[in-house]
C-alpha cells in the first residue's frame, strides 16, 4: 500500500471523504516522513505535534458528524515561519524575534484553521524573507531533498524542501521578487503567487508590503487551486486586498491550451539562462504548440531594469517594515545605557548580515537627497514594467520563461556575492513589480540530475488561464515530483 | 533698533471618534495603561492599518472649517524616526499629498480683523505616552522610561499656519480662535490640559521694514494659553538681544519650561530631520469627489466667526461676542436666554461678567450650575419691568446659581421685589410731600436739588423697595 | 554610476550599532548593489508617474465601530522588560 505521505492535497482528500484512511493516520504518515527527513533537511523551525494531532482529531470528528469544511480539511499543512501563529513561536528566520508568541493569527491562518486543515508547524526561511537560498536563516540553512550539498532555494526553502519530501502534503509560503516560484523550481514542485491583493497580507510579517504575496506550494496544480480556494478572497483588515470576487480557477484545468496564444518573453529566455534549463523550457513551449497553443514572441524592454528597481524598492520598504523590532514590546533586548543605545545594540545583534545590509540599502535610498535619484526612479520605472506587460498582454494571453537562471546550486556558493544571489531572481521580480500572477511548473531534470521549473506569467487576475495552461503544461511533462529523492529518505 | 516678529503655529487636535485612526481600539481617554491595544496600534509583527472613515470625514470638517480645498486625491505617508512611545518607529502621516490645503482664519486682535493663511490640514496618528521615572517626572536625568500604547494610533490632525501672525498676543488669539472652530465643528474636545489639543510655534525675527525672513527656532511644550503666549514672548526678546548683540540665531528646537520662564535648546540631532518620507504601501489613496465634499460642507454649523457677528447685531459688546461664539456651554445658555425672551446684552454682559467670576469663584461649571437659559431669561425680563434694580439682580443670580430656587423664588425670599405700580406709591409720596412743605416750595422755585432728598424720604418710608423711576415722575406731576 | 555612503550616518538613522570594520563592509557591498541598481537611472521616465502600489484602489475604509482589544498580560508577557501595568525601557535622552 502507499504511503499516505507520497499524496497530495487532491488524492488525499478523495482518500480521506472515501473513508480510506483518517485525517489522523494521514498526519502520522507524514510525521513518521518528518522524522526521517528533518534531520538532514532541516526544512522545519517548529513542529507543532499536539496543535497537529488535535487539528486532525477534530478534523475526523467533523467528517464523521457530516461536516465538509472544504479542499483542506483534514490536510496537514506547513506554514513558511513570517506567518503569524497565535500561540505558536514566529520567528522569521530571525534571532530577534526568538521565542516570540503572536497573540493573533494572521487571515490566511485562521481560513486555513476555519476551512478544517491541520497547522504541522513553521517552515525555515531566509531571515525575513530575505534571500534566495534559505541560508540566511538565523537558526541554519535547510537543505535540497534532490541534494543535500545544494540549496532548496528561497526564501521559501523550508516549505518547498518539506512539499518535495513528503514532511507536508501542502505548504504556504510568500513571494516578494520570487520566494515562492524560484525554490518550487529548485525542489521539483509546483509554486504559485497570486495577483497581488489576493489573498490577505494581514498577518504576514511584512518584507516590502507592496510586492509581498502569500501563496501555495504543492506536488500538483489542482493541489495548489485547492490551496488558493482557501486562503484566497477580499479581507477588510488588508486595505491592498482586492475587494472584488475571486476568479473560478478551476473552470479551465481540463480545456487545455488550444487557442491560446503563448508569449515567449525576449528578455527572460536564453540570455544568462543556464543551457540545460533553457532547453527545457523551449521543449515545453514546443510541446505547448504542438497541444494547439500559437506561440508567439514578445519583448518587455524595461524588464532589463526590474532588477536594479527591484533592489531599490524592496530595501526601501523593509528599511521601514523591520524599524519596530526594537526590543520594546517584543522579541530580542540588548542593553544599553540609553534607550537609542538599546535598541541599536538590540538590532545589531538580532538581525544578520543580509538583513542588515538591506536595511542599510533602503536607508540610504529614502535619505534626503537620494530619493528621487533612486526610489523615485524606481517607482517610475515600475510604471514601465507594468506597460509593457499591458502591452505584451494584448499580443499573449500568458507569458512563458525559467523560473530560475539555474538549478539548485551548491550550499555557500553565492553567499560572499550578494549580486550574484540577488540575481537568481532576475526572471521572477517582474510579476512582483507588475502585481501579476505566476507559477512555477516542474518539467524535468537535468543531467545532474537537479529539477528545472518553467514560470508562466498572466494578468492581474487571470488566473483561471494560468492555472489552466499550467495544468497542461503539467500534463505534457509528466514529471515525477518522487523521482531522484535519495531512497534513504523516502522510505 | 526694532524687529518685527514673524509667527507660524502648528497645532495638532485629537479626534473625538469612538475608534482609533487605523484599528478598532476605542479612542477615549483615561482607560487603564496598556487596554486599549492591538495588533495594529501596537505595532505587532504583521498586523495593517485600515483607515477609520469618519477621521477622513472629521478631517474634511476642519478643512471646510478654515476655508481650505480638500484635495480630490490624497495619500498617507511614512515618517520615518526611532522613538519608543512610536510602536512602528514611523508614523503614518500625510506628507506631499495633503487632504487639505490653502485655507484661513479671521481673528479678531486688537486692531480689527486679522486674517491667518492655513497652508494644510492633514491626517496622522498619535504616539503612546512616557512616563519618566526619577528626577521629578523630568525627561533630563530620569533613570528610566515606562510607556503606555493606549494613545498609539488615536486620530490627530495637524493644522498648519502661513507665518502670518506678528505677536504672542496675535498668536494666542489664533489659537483660542482655532480651539472655537474645532469645539464648534464638534470633533475633538480640544483639552489643552489632556493634550487633545497641542501647538508649537515657529519664530523668527526680521528688521521692522524689511522682507528676507530671519532664522526660524521651533519652540515645544507649550500646555496651555498662558505658555504659548510666555514663551513666544520670551522667544522673541531671546532672539532680539542676540540679534542686539550681533550673534546668529541658530536654526534648531528649543523647549519651553513653564517654571524656569526660559526656551532651552534641545540635544540637536541633525539626522533627526531626515525622516525619510515615501507613500505608505499598506494603504491606498483617500478620493474625495465633489458630492462626498458638499455633504461634509452642508453638514457644517454656524462657526465662531459668524456667531460673533450675529452677537454684536443683537447689541453685545465685542469681547462678550467673542466669548460667547468660542465657549460652546455659555453660547449654548446664551441662545436659550434669548430665545425665552431674554434682553441679549444683558444676558450677554451676566454670562461673560458675574457668572463667569461666580463660577470662577466656586469653581464650577456653567452646565453643572442651575443657571439656565430660562432663569436668566426670566431675571432680564424682572430687570425690564422694574421689579428688580440692576444689583438686585446680581444678588439674585448667585441665588439662581446657588440652587436656591427661580429668580423670583430668590428674590422675593430676599425680600428683593421693587413697589413700582404708581397706585400703591401715590400715598407714600403725597405723605412725603406734606411732611416737607419748605423743600416742596424750593422745588416749585426751580430748586432741583432738593428732588433728590425727597426722593430719599420715599424710599426710606418704603424699606428701599420703591422703584426710583416710579417715584420720581410721581413728585413731579404733583409739583405740576 | 559611482556610489558613495557616508555608511555611519546611515547605520545610525536605522538604529544598527556596527564597529568600524563592519561599517567598512556594509559600505562596500552597498556601493557595490547601488551602482548596479543605479542602472534605472539610465531609463529615460520623464513624464512617467512613479507606482507605489500595484492595484490601483482608492478608499478602503473602516466604520468608526469599536472592536476587541489584546488581553493585557498576553501582551506584556512578550515585553523584554515591564513595570506592572507598563513597558519599561531605559532613558530616553531626548523629546522626538
Ligand atoms: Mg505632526
Ligand atoms: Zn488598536
Amino acid at each position: 500500500m502507499t504511503d499516505l505521505a507520497d499524496l497530495g492535497v487532491t488524492d488525499a482528500a478523495a482518500g480521506l471523504r472515501k473513508g480510506e484512511f483518517t485525517s489522523v493516520e494521514l498526519l502520522e504518515a507524514v510525521h513518521r516522513r518528518a522524522a526521517v527527513t528533518e534531520a538532514e533537511l532541516h526544512a522545519y523551525l517548529t513542529i507543532d505535534r499536539e496543535g497537529a494531532a488535535r487539528g486532525a482529531v477534530a478534523a475526523d470528528a467533523a467528517f464523521k458528524a457530516g461536516s465538509d469544511f472544504g479542499p483542506l480539511h483534514g490536510i496537514p499543512v506547513a506554514l513558511k515561519d513570517n506567518m503569524v501563529t497565535r500561540g505558536l513561536e514566529t520567528t522569521c528566520s530571525s534571532k530577534i524575534l526568538s521565542g516570540y508568541l503572536p497573540p493573533y493569527d494572521g487571515t490566511a491562518v485562521s481560513r486555513l484553521k476555519s476551512g478544517g486543515s491541520i497547522i504541522l508547524g513553521k517552515t525555515n526561511l531566509d531571515e525575513f524573507a530575505m534571500g534566495s537560498s534559505t541560508e540566511n536563516s538565523g537558526y541554519g540553512p535547510t537543505r535540497n531533498p534532490w541534494d543535500p550539498e545544494r540549496v532548496p532555494g528561497g526564501s521559501s526553502g523550508g516549505s518547498a524542501a518539506a512539499v518535495a519530501v513528503g514532511s507536508a502534503v501542502a505548504a504556504f509560503g510568500s513571494d516578494t521578487g520570487g520566494s515562492i516560484r524560484q525554490p518550487a523550481a529548485l525542489c521539483g514542485i509546483v509554486g504559485m503567487k497570486p495577483t497581488y491583493g489576493l489573498v490577505s497580507r494581514y498577518g504576514l510579517i511584512a518584507f516590502a508590503s507592496s510586492l509581498d504575496q502569500i501563496g501555495p506550494l504543492t506536488r500538483s496544480v489542482e493541489d495548489a487551486v485547492a490551496a488558493l480556494e482557501v486562503v484566497g478572497g477580499h479581507d477588510p483588515c488588508d486595505s491592498t486586498s482586492y475587494p472584488g470576487p475571486v476568479p473560478d480557477y478551476r473552470s479551465g484545468l481540463e480545456s487545455g491550451v488550444s487557442g491560446l496564444r503563448v508569449g515567449v518573453v525576449a528578455e527572460l529566455n536564453g540570455g544568462g539562462i543556464e543551457p540545460a534549463v533553457q532547453a527545457a523550457v523551449d521543449a515545453t513551449i514546443e510541446q505547448l504548440e504542438g497541444a494547439g497553443a500559437t506561440v508567439v514572441p514578445v519583448s518587455l524592454p524595461s524588464v532589463e531594469y526590474a532588477l536594479s528597481a527591484y533592489y531599490l524598492i524592496a530595501p526601501a520598504e523593509c528599511s521601514a517594515n523591520l524599524a519596530r523590532f526594537d526590543g520594546v514590546r517584543y522579541g530580542l533586548r540588548r542593553l544599553g545605557e540609553n534607550v537609542e543605545e538599546m535598541m541599536s545594540n538590540t538590532r545589531a545583534d538580532g538581525f544578520g548580515p543580509e538583513v542588515i545590509r538591506r536595511i542599510l540599502l533602503g536607508t540610504y535610498a529614502l535619505s534626503a537627497g537620494y530619493y528621487d535619484a533612486f526610489y523615485g526612479q524606481a517607482q517610475r520605472v515600475r510604471s514601465l514594467i507594468i506597460s509593457d506587460f499591458a502591452a505584451a498582454y494584448e499580443v499573449a494571453d500568458v507569458l512563458v520563461s525559467p523560473t530560475s537562471p539555474t538549478t539548485a546550486f551548491s550550499l555557500g556558493a553565492r553567499t560572499q556575492d550578494p549580486l550574484s544571489m540577488y540575481m537568481s531572481d532576475v526572471c521572477t521580480i517582474p510579476s512582483n513589480m507588475s502585481g501579476d500572477p505566476a507559477i512555477s511548473i516542474p518539467i524535468g531534470l537535468d543531467d545532474a540530475g537537479l529539477p528545472i521549473g518553467f514560470q508562466i506569467m498572466a494578468p492581474a487576475l487571470g488566473e483561471p488561464v494560468l492555472f489552466r495552461v499550467a495544468a497542461e503544461v503539467e500534463r505534457l511533462a509528466a514529471f515525477d515530483s518522487r523521482a531522484g529523492l535519495a531512497s534513504s529518505e523516502v522510505s | 533698533m526694532s524687529y518685527e516678529a514673524i509667527i507660524g503655529i502648528e497645532t495638532h487636535v485629537e479626534l473625538t471618534t469612538d475608534s482609533k485612526m487605523f484599528c478598532g481600539c476605542p479612542a477615549d481617554f483615561g482607560a487603564p495603561p496598556n487596554t486599549n491595544v492591538c495588533p495594529v496600534c501596537l505595532g505587532l509583527p504583521g498586523a495593517l492599518p485600515v483607515v477609520n472613515a469618519r477621521a477622513v470625514e472629521y478631517a474634511m470638517r476642519i478643512g471646510l472649517g478654515l476655508n481650505c480645498k480638500v484635495a480630490g486625491h490624497s495619500v498617507f505617508a511614512r515618517k520615518n524616526y526611532f522613538y519608543p512611545d512610536m510602536p512602528k518607529n514611523y508614523q503614518i502621516s500625510q506628507y506631499d499629498e495633503p487632504l487639505c490645503v490653502n485655507g484661513h482664519l479671521d481673528i479678531e486682535a486688537g486692531e480689527g480683523t486679522h486674517r491667518v493663511g492655513i497652508t494644510r490640514v492633514h491626517m496622522e496618528e498619535d504616539t503612546g505616552k512616557s512616563t519618566h521615572v526619577g528626577e521629578g517626572g523630568r525627561i533630563q536625568g530620569a533613570t528610566y522610561s515606562l510607556i503606555d500604547f493606549n494613545r498609539a494610533g488615536v486620530p490627530l490632525m495637524e493644522i498648519v499656519s502661513e507665518p502670518d501672525l506678528r505677536s504672542a498676543e496675535q498668536a494666542r488669539a489664533f489659537v483660542s480662535e482655532l480651539r472655537g472652530v474645532v469645539l464648534r465643528l464638534g470633533v475633538s474636545d480640544a483639552k489643552l490640559e489632556e493634550g487633545s489639543m497641542r501647538f508649537d510655534g515657529n519664530v523668527s525675527l526680521r528688521p521692522a521694514g524689511t522682507e528676507a525672513f530671519g532664522t526660524k527656532v521651533e519652540v515645544k511644550n507649550m500646555n496651555s494659553m498662558r505658555s504659548l503666549q510666555r514663551a513666544l514672548d520670551y522667544e522673541i526678546e531671546r532672539q532680539a538681544s542676540l540679534l542686539e548683540a550681533g550673534d546668529p540665531v541658530i536654526q534648531e528646537t528649543r523647549h519651553w519650561d513653564e517654571d524656569a520662564g526660559v526656551t532651552s535648546g534641545m540635544r540637536s540631532k541633525e539626522e533627526a530631520f531626515d525622516y525619510r518620507y515615501f507613500p505608505e504601501p499598506d494603504l491606498v489613496p483617500v478620493a474625495v469627489d465633489d458630492a462626498w465634499r458638499d455633504r461634509v460642507a452642508g453638514s457644517l454649523p454656524e462657526l465662531p466667526s459668524e456667531a460673533r457677528s450675529r452677537y454684536v447685531q443683537q447689541g453685545l459688546d465685542p469681547a462678550a461676542a467673542a466669548v460667547l461664539s468660542r465657549e460652546l456651554d455659555y453660547g449654548a445658555v446664551f441662545e436659550e436666554a434669548v430665545g425665552a425672551g431674554g434682553d441679549p446684552r444683558t444676558v450677554g454682559n451676566w454670562l461673560t461678567g458675574e457668572v463667569t467670576a461666580l463660577l470662577r469663584r466656586t469653581g464650577s461649571e456653567l452646565s453643572e450650575s442651575s443657571l439656565n437659559g430660562g432663569a436668566l431669561a426670566e431675571l432680564s425680563s424682572m430687570v425690564a419691568d422694574g421689579r428688580l434694580s440692576a444689583s438686585a439682580a446680581k444678588e439674585v443670580l448667585a441665588g439662581v446659581a446657588a440652587g436656591e430656587g427661580t429668580p423670583v423664588e430668590v428674590a422675593e425670599r430676599r425680600d428683593l421685589i421693587q413697589v413700582s405700580d404708581a397706585g400703591s406709591l401715590e400715598p407714600v409720596v403725597a405723605e412725603v410731600l406734606g411732611a416737607h412743605p419748605e423743600a416742596l416750595d424750593k422745588l416749585r422755585n426751580g430748586d432741583d436739588k432738593v428732588i433728590g432728598f425727597l426722593i430719599g424720604q420715599v424710599m426710606r418710608a418704603t424699606g428701599g423697595k420703591a422703584d426710583p423711576a416710579t417715584v420720581t415722575s410721581l413728585i413731579r406731576k404733583r409739583v405740576g | 554610476m559611482p556610489v558613495d555612503i557616508d555608511i555611519a550616518k546611515v547605520a545610525r538613522l536605522a538604529r544598527l550599532a556596527l564597529n568600524e570594520q563592519e561599517l567598512e563592509l556594509y559600505r562596500v557591498q552597498c556601493e557595490t548593489v547601488l551602482e548596479h541598481a543605479a542602472l534605472v537611472q539610465a531609463l529615460p521616465t520623464e513624464g512617467v508617474a512613479p507606482t507605489s502600489h500595484p492595484l490601483p484602489l482608492t478608499n478602503a475604509f473602516r466604520d468608526d465601530v469599536v472592536t476587541d482589544c489584546l488581553d493585557r498580560e498576553e501582551v506584556l508577557a512578550q515585553a523584554p522588560d515591564r513595570d506592572g501595568d507598563y513597558f519599561l525601557v531605559p532613558r530616553i535622552l531626548d523629546e522626538p
